[in-house]
Order: structure tokens, then sequence, then C-alpha cells
């Protein structure tokens, strides 16, 4: 148990001194040192609540998923039978209860009426999209099959979260962590944020651009009231334009969506307003192009998020794929909608449901804090363990320097991260560690005071100390990984700490100890020992 | 040099014979801190009863104005705010719970944050926001959750733990300890209305892991009695293992506390709650090594068999023929 041959020492020595050495960038990131570029550097990551910055926990409503399927479904049948060759005439069709239904004009074309719907039923994925079912001999019922709608929210979520990366690049933050988390929600982080308002400002909008004709029928007493015309819907308008409480009736079918765009900055009309310029791509254009030519001196709204900005007479046709989005904007409402168009619409609404911010001063503070309630800490421990167990105490404290440098190095090797509880894991680690010191030395004086002669009593105290160490060790060990499932973020940074300090501990309390005493022992044969 | 005894050597102090009251004590401190958490409740901070916390620095005020920031902030109608020293004298952390209308209500939280911030920032120019806190009641209902489960599954784990490496009346003994613990401090914080947040949950389950040490060294020197002193009465080995480990258990749970007590005085202030809890567990788990752990081996009838399975059913025959048990 004590013997140590040449090849076990350099091994952890070696094992020690590249733990040891790992921890050095991350020693002068704290202390707000620079580290020479010429050398390695892995270095911890700082939390937000250290480093500043905020966390924000989107959530989205996979509701809209669902109605924006139902009413790209309607247009889609509607379309074919359309074109279909001869064309199948339809009624009405409903979009109640998240199905779709209509009845064809002539029972007699119900195959033909299938043959066409099923690329659509199928969908392009894996899994099937839609039922088709058929009712009273002539009803077509189209319901979403559950897979179909998760594999919709799963790729709607996927777009959003490269939208939200776009959206928060355009604010030239350095390195924001976007992720997403479960079914519906989008953990955005990002450090030394000074201004989070901004930030959610700019997530909350979704950025869902229509170009919808005005129903010019629709009489504006019935349209104030929220009566809709059929094959209409109302829109109000947006709280600061000057229409503000008032609504506009617009056909539901036939408009064209800002989703083919290739660039909107923001910019000033002729009256210098500030307002938006967006460019469509080829596809977009053309519709575009047709969309303006089709209804010259007809009123379009331009509908953003459900509310509309403006409605403005068509004067000509718009073929060169560019318009100007006026709205009762100020520059820096025109510049967000810039930016938020430019990244794309999200394609779900994104809720802030959890927030945390942390200024960059008041994590700095807690820092300096954190490190010097540690330094006094670990020193009234050292001076504790010296005056208790004398030369023993002195490799305790030893090993004690050797753990803290290792725990830090691991975390830098294994890129961690080092949050505020993360912290008090240090601390509560260096309390902790010399548990294994203080076990091993009491036993070695209840040996001594057996009567066992000095190596036996240095080996047994190892021995019979190593038994509850383990248990202890293990213990600790399922408290701390159950403490890392909880938690997320900071909690978590306490848990990492614990638990590496664990293994770290136990090899610089027990190994490196035991190591050291070994030596000692060998060298100067002591008759006696003053523990 | 001489060396520092904190603890005599051979200490002999009875600590089994008083058991019976110290028990009676703790059973009557257990049901205490769950009738104070049912009738108290617990100081939910922003992480369990949603809403948000700001924290706020009035960088030209040599102290902030908590009372006008309270009026300030409760006339915009979200119910009292709690208003509080935070760190320094000008600093605060200022609490308002989500009203119970807006639930359900996702964003409802966030649009109160941004209110109350603007609010303040127009009222005192030397309003510096250091940090925001906003949890809506989705969020602070998993939280809660999610912490019912944490705890019990890392006593039950540990308990089984034990119980594999040990025997069932250890399992039993670490689990009721435990169980101690928990109540305890969960009873102070219902009792003193100390903010609740999921860092005290943190508290508590590193506690759950540090209770344990305490409990596996008197259990290990049990084990190891057993072993060694097959005739020696129960209360007797009982007591002569937590003496024998009296000295690791003082000097452990000391190099512990004076770690951690600059923490809870120097530290940043947004550690408090946490770092205190921790020490009030520390305290309380050294108590239920000694008093609840070991004693309930006794009520149970643990015996040295249990750690002897090596012996089959002739040898014993022999030994009990030869009058050795």
């Amino acid at each position: 148990m004590l013997d140590f041959p040449l090849w076990k020492k350099l091994w952890l020595w070696g094992l020690t001194a590249i733990a040891a050495l790992a921890a050095l960038p991350s020693i002068a990131l704290l202390a707000n040192q620079a580290w020479p570029d010429a050398l390695p550097d892995p270095t911890i990551n700082l939390g937000l609540d250290l480093a500043g910055g905020s966390h924000l926990l989107l959530e989205a409503n996979p509701q809209e998923v669902r109605a924006q399927r139902l009413e790209n479904m309607e247009e889609s049948v509607r379309t074919a039978m359309r074109q279909a060759e001869p064309r199948i005439r339809i009624g009405d069709v409903s979009t109640q209860g998240g199905r779709l239904s209509f009845m064809l004009d002539d029972a007699s074309e119900i195959d033909r009426a299938r043959e066409i719907l099923l690329p659509f039923i199928n969908g392009t994925g894996m899994v099937r999209e839609w039922d088709l079912t058929v009712m009273d001999g002539s009803r077509f019922v189209l319901t979403p099959t559950a897979q179909g709608l998760d594999a919709a929210v799963d790729q709607a979520m996927e777009s959003a979260v490269e939208v939200v990366r776009k959206r928060i690049d355009e604010l030239g933050t350095r390195e924001p962590t976007i992720i997403r988390q479960g079914d519906n929600r989008i953990v955005v982080q990002v450090p030394g944020l000074e201004d989070p308002d901004a930030l959610k400002a700019l997530l909350g909008e979704t950025a869902q651009l229509e170009f919808k004709l005005v129903d010019q029928n629709a009489l504006p007493a019935d349209v104030a009231q929220g009566i809709v015309p059929p094959g209409s819907e109302i829109f109000p308008y947006v709280e600061d334009s000057p229409f503000a409480g008032q609504s506009v009736a617009v056909r539901r079918l036939g408009g064209i969506r800002g989703d083919n765009l290739v660039g909107a900055q923001q910019s000033f009309d002729e009256n210098n307003t500030p307002v938006v310029t967006i460019q469509f791509d080829q596809q977009g254009a053309a519709r575009f192009g047709t969309l303006t030519s089709e209804n010259v001196n007809r009123p379009f709204a331009i509908i953003l998020d459900g509310k509309v900005l403006s409605a403005p007479n068509i004067n000509e046709p718009i073929l060169g794929g560019t318009a100007q989005i006026s709205g009762s904007f100020t520059v820096e409402s025109a510049n967000r909608l810039a930016i938020s168009l430019r990244s794309g619409a999200l394609p779900v609404d994104l809720a802030v449901i959890e927030e945390r911010t942390v200024g960059p001063d008041l994590g700095a503070d807690s820092i300096r804090r954190g490190m010097i309630a540690m330094g006094i800490g670990s020193l009234a421990v050292v001076v504790l363990m010296i005056v208790t167990y004398g030369r023993f105490g002195i490799y305790a404290t030893v090993a004690l320097v050797f753990n803290v440098l290792m725990l830090l190095g691991i975390m830098a090797i294994l890129n961690t991260t080092l949050t505020l509880p993360g912290i008090a894991g240090f601390v509560l680690t260096i309390g902790a560690a010399v548990d294994a010191n203080v076990l091993i030395n009491e036993r070695i004086r209840e040996e001594r005071k057996r009567g066992r002669r000095v190596i036996a009593a240095v080996e047994n105290g190892y021995k019979e100390a190593s038994r509850a160490i383990y248990d202890a060790n293990v213990t600790n060990f399922i408290a701390g990984v159950l403490l890392f499932l909880f938690g997320s973020g900071p909690i978590r940074g306490f848990a990492v700490v614990l638990i590496i300090g664990l293994f770290t501990s136990v090899f610089t309390a027990v190994t490196l100890t035991r190591m050291w005493v070994a030596g000692w022992l060998r060298k100067s044969r002591p008759s006696d020992l003053n523990v | 040099m001489r060396l520092l005894k904190l603890v005599p050597d051979d200490t002999n102090i009875p600590f089994l014979k008083w058991r019976v009251p110290f028990f009676v004590v703790s059973i009557i401190l257990i049901v205490a801190s769950w009738v104070a958490v049912a009738t108290q409740g617990l100081n939910y901070g922003v992480d369990f009863a949603g809403g948000q916390e700001i924290r706020a620095t009035f960088t030209e005020s040599s102290a902030a104005p908590i009372p006008e920031i309270r009026e300030t902030v409760g006339a915009l109608g979200y119910g009292d705010p709690v208003v509080q020293r935070f760190g320094e004298p000008n600093q605060v952390s200022i609490r308002v719970r989500l009203p119970d209308e807006v639930a359900d209500d996702k964003e409802a939280a966030d649009r109160i944050a941004e209110q109350i911030t603007s609010t303040l920032q127009t009222n005192y120019p030397d309003f510096q926001l250091d940090g925001r806190d906003t949890v809506s009641g989705k969020v602070s209902g998993e939280f809660r959750e999610r912490a019912v489960y944490a705890l019990l599954a890392a006593m039950l784990a540990v308990a089984i733990y034990i119980w594999v490496r040990f025997e069932w009346q250890f399992g039993v003994g670490a689990l009721f300890a435990l169980f101690h613990d928990v109540s305890l401090t969960l009873g102070m914080f219902a009792l003193f209305q100390i903010e609740f947040s999921l860092q005290i949950i943190a508290a508590i389950l590193a506690i759950i892991g540090y209770s344990l040490n305490d409990t596996i060294v008197v259990y290990d020197r049990i084990r190891e009695n057993l072993k060694k002193y097959r005739k020696m009465p129960l209360p007797e080995l009982l007591d002569l293992s937590v003496n024998e480990t009296l000295a690791r258990t003082v000097m452990t749970s000391l190099t512990l506390l004076i770690a951690l007590i600059p923490l809870l005085l120097f530290g940043p202030a947004s550690l408090f709650g946490l770092v205190a809890a921790i020490v009030l567990g520390l305290f309380v788990g050294t108590y239920s090594s000694v008093y609840m752990a070991a004693p309930i081996l006794l009520w149970l009838k643990v015996n040295s068999d249990s750690f002897i399975p090596r012996e089959n059913v002739a040898d014993r025959q022999e030994r009990i023929a030869r009058g050795e048990l």
C-alpha cells in the first residue's frame, strides 16, 4: 500500500501537473489578466451570472403552425381543383375543428379528385400528412395526422432557431448561444448584453408580412361591428397608425406573403418619413407583379403579424420586385422591422417565458467577492489542518492546493461553465476535500494508540478509512448527478463543480498524500508519529 | 510541536442514553416543520412563484429609497412588492409576484417586468439595473414539480445505495436521518420566511450528500465493530462507534463551516441563501447522524450476523456446540 515504484510516481505527478497547468489560463481569466497567445489556452466559460448577459427561454405556440398549415392546404386544394383539366368544381371549404372539408359539385368525379389530392396528402416527407375520408358520397374531409403535425412543428422550430440566430447576429453581439430545448422551446444566451429589451422586442416580432387585397364590397359599418363578409377576414390597424382603432376587411385568399424576400432596409420616402424598402426574389417579384397589375387602382393592405400597417392604393403595376412599406414608423422601428424581414419571418410566435439578466458590473463584483471569501475560507481550513495534524496537515494542505488547481484545470479542459453557485461549489469542495484527510489522520492516531508501529498504523489508517471515503463519495456523486439533472444554468454549474471536485479530491487527498507520506516514511524512518 | 486536539482521546459520552428524549424532540421538530410549511407556507421567490425580481444599484445615493420604491412599484397595481436591501446599502432587490389572474398568460411576467423597469428608470435617474429575473407562471410551476421529484429521487437513491452496501436497517436509518434534515431545513425557511429559490433546492441536495457523509462514517464504524465485538450489547456498541468517530465528525463539520462562513459574510449577496441553507443543514445533518441514524439501528435490531455471510450452517452449528454462540 505504501509502495510507490518510480513509474507510478511519475504517472501521478504527470497527471497532477497537466491538470494543474491547465488551470492557469482560467486563473488569468478570473484575475482579469491577459494570457499569452502563443500558449495553449483551455479556459473555463464564465456563466452569464458572472460574465453578465441575458438568458431567455422562448416558447412557441404550436397552435399557429396548425392554423397556418390548414390555410396553406386550403389554398393548395382550391388551386389544384381549379387547374385540373377539366376543372373540378367544389363548394365552400370549411376549416372548422382543425379539419378541411368540402363537397364536390359532381359526385362522379370522386376518383379524379382523390387522384389529384394524393400528392398533398402524402406530403414530401416520410410520414403521411393528412387523412382523407369521403363522407355522404361527395364530401371530402382532410384531417391532419398527428405525425404530420409533429413533423411540421418540428420543422417550424428548426427554422425558428435559424431565424433567431440571424436576428441576434444582426445585433452584433458576441458568441450568442441558441439551443433548441424540448419540443417547442428555444434557449437564447447572449453574454454581455446591455439592453435585453431590444433583444426581446426583436424576437417578439414574428415578422409575418402579408399583402392582401382590400374587400371593397364590405360595408364600413359591418366591418366596424366585426361582421365578416364571406370570403374575407378583418384585421385591425397597428396601435401607432393614424387609423388606430379601425379595421380593414381583406380578401382571405389570393394575397401573397413576404416569404420571398432577398432584402429589406430602412429608408425614407419622398416626404422624408421612415419606411422599409423590400426586395422580392424572382418568384416573389413575379407574383407581386401579377397581383399589382391585376388590381391597379384598388387598395391592398400591408399586414404585419395580424395588424394592418397601411392600406395604400395600387397606382401602377410594381414589376421591379422592389416595394416600399409605409406605416407610421420611427427610424428605430423601421430598422427593427427591416432586420426582422431580412432574417425571415418566424414560422411560429415566440413568447419569452423566462428571462435572467445580469449586468456585467454585478458579475465582476461577484467574482471578486467570491474569490476573497474563498481565500479566507481556504486559509482558515489550512491553519486548522496544520495545527491539528502537524506534518500530515501540511500534506493535506498541499493536496488541497493541487485539488483546487486540478478541479479548475479539468473544468477548463472539459470546457465547462463556472457559475456563481459554482463558486460556492468550490468553497464547499475545499471544506469537504479535507474530510478524507481527517478520516485517515484520525484513523492513524487511533491505530497508534492501539499500539501499532508507525508503518503499520499509516498503512491501516489509509486502508480502513478508504471504505468510508469510498461510500461517502459515491453517495455524494448520486446527489450531485440528481442536482445536475434537476438544475439548469447556474445550478448545473454548481453540480459540475461538486461532481468533478469529488474525483479530484479523492485523487489529491488520498492518492497524492499517500505517496508523500510513503516517501517521507521511507526516507526518515520515524520511530514515532506526531499526528 | 504539540498538536491541537478538539476532542480529547477516549471520550465515552453516553449518547444513546438520551436517545428516547432526543428522538421524541426530533419527531416533534419534524412535525413542527411540516406544520410551519403547511400554515406559514414557504416564501417562494420568483423561481417558484413566477413574477419578477429586479436587482438595482442607486449609483448616486448612499442608501436606496426603499419605502419610496415600495410605493412607486406598488402603485403599478401588481400587489405589494417585496423591496429589500441586497448587498450594499444602495443596492436593492425588488420582487413582484405574478398576479393570480394572469397565471396562465405566458407573457404577463415579461410585460410586468418591462413596465416596472421603465417606471423606475424614469423616476430615479441614478437607477442602474444590475440584474433581472423574470419567470412566467408556467415555468415556475415546472420548477416546483421538478424540485419535489429531485429531492425525493435523491433521498431514495442514496438510501438504496446504503441498503445495498450495508443492510436494510442502515438504509432505513439513513433515509430517516435525511428526511429529518430536509424537513428541518424546510421548516426553518417557513418559520423565518427566507426567500425560497432554486438555489435553496440545490443547497438541500448538497446537504443530502454531506449529511450522509457523517452517517456513513458512523455506520462504517458500527459495521466494523459489529464484526469485531460480537458479544457487546448493541447500545454499548453504538455508543462506542459514535465516540470513536466523534473527533472526525467534529473536525469535518468544522472545516466545512470555517470554509463557508467567509462566503456567508463577504461573499456575493446572491449566494447568501444558498450558503445559509448549507450551513444550517450542516448542523442539522451532524446531529441527525448521531441521534437519528444510530438509534434507529437499535430499534430495527441490527446484529452482527448480517456481516458474517461466509459462515455456513455446519460451521455455525459446530460453534454453537462449542458454546461460542
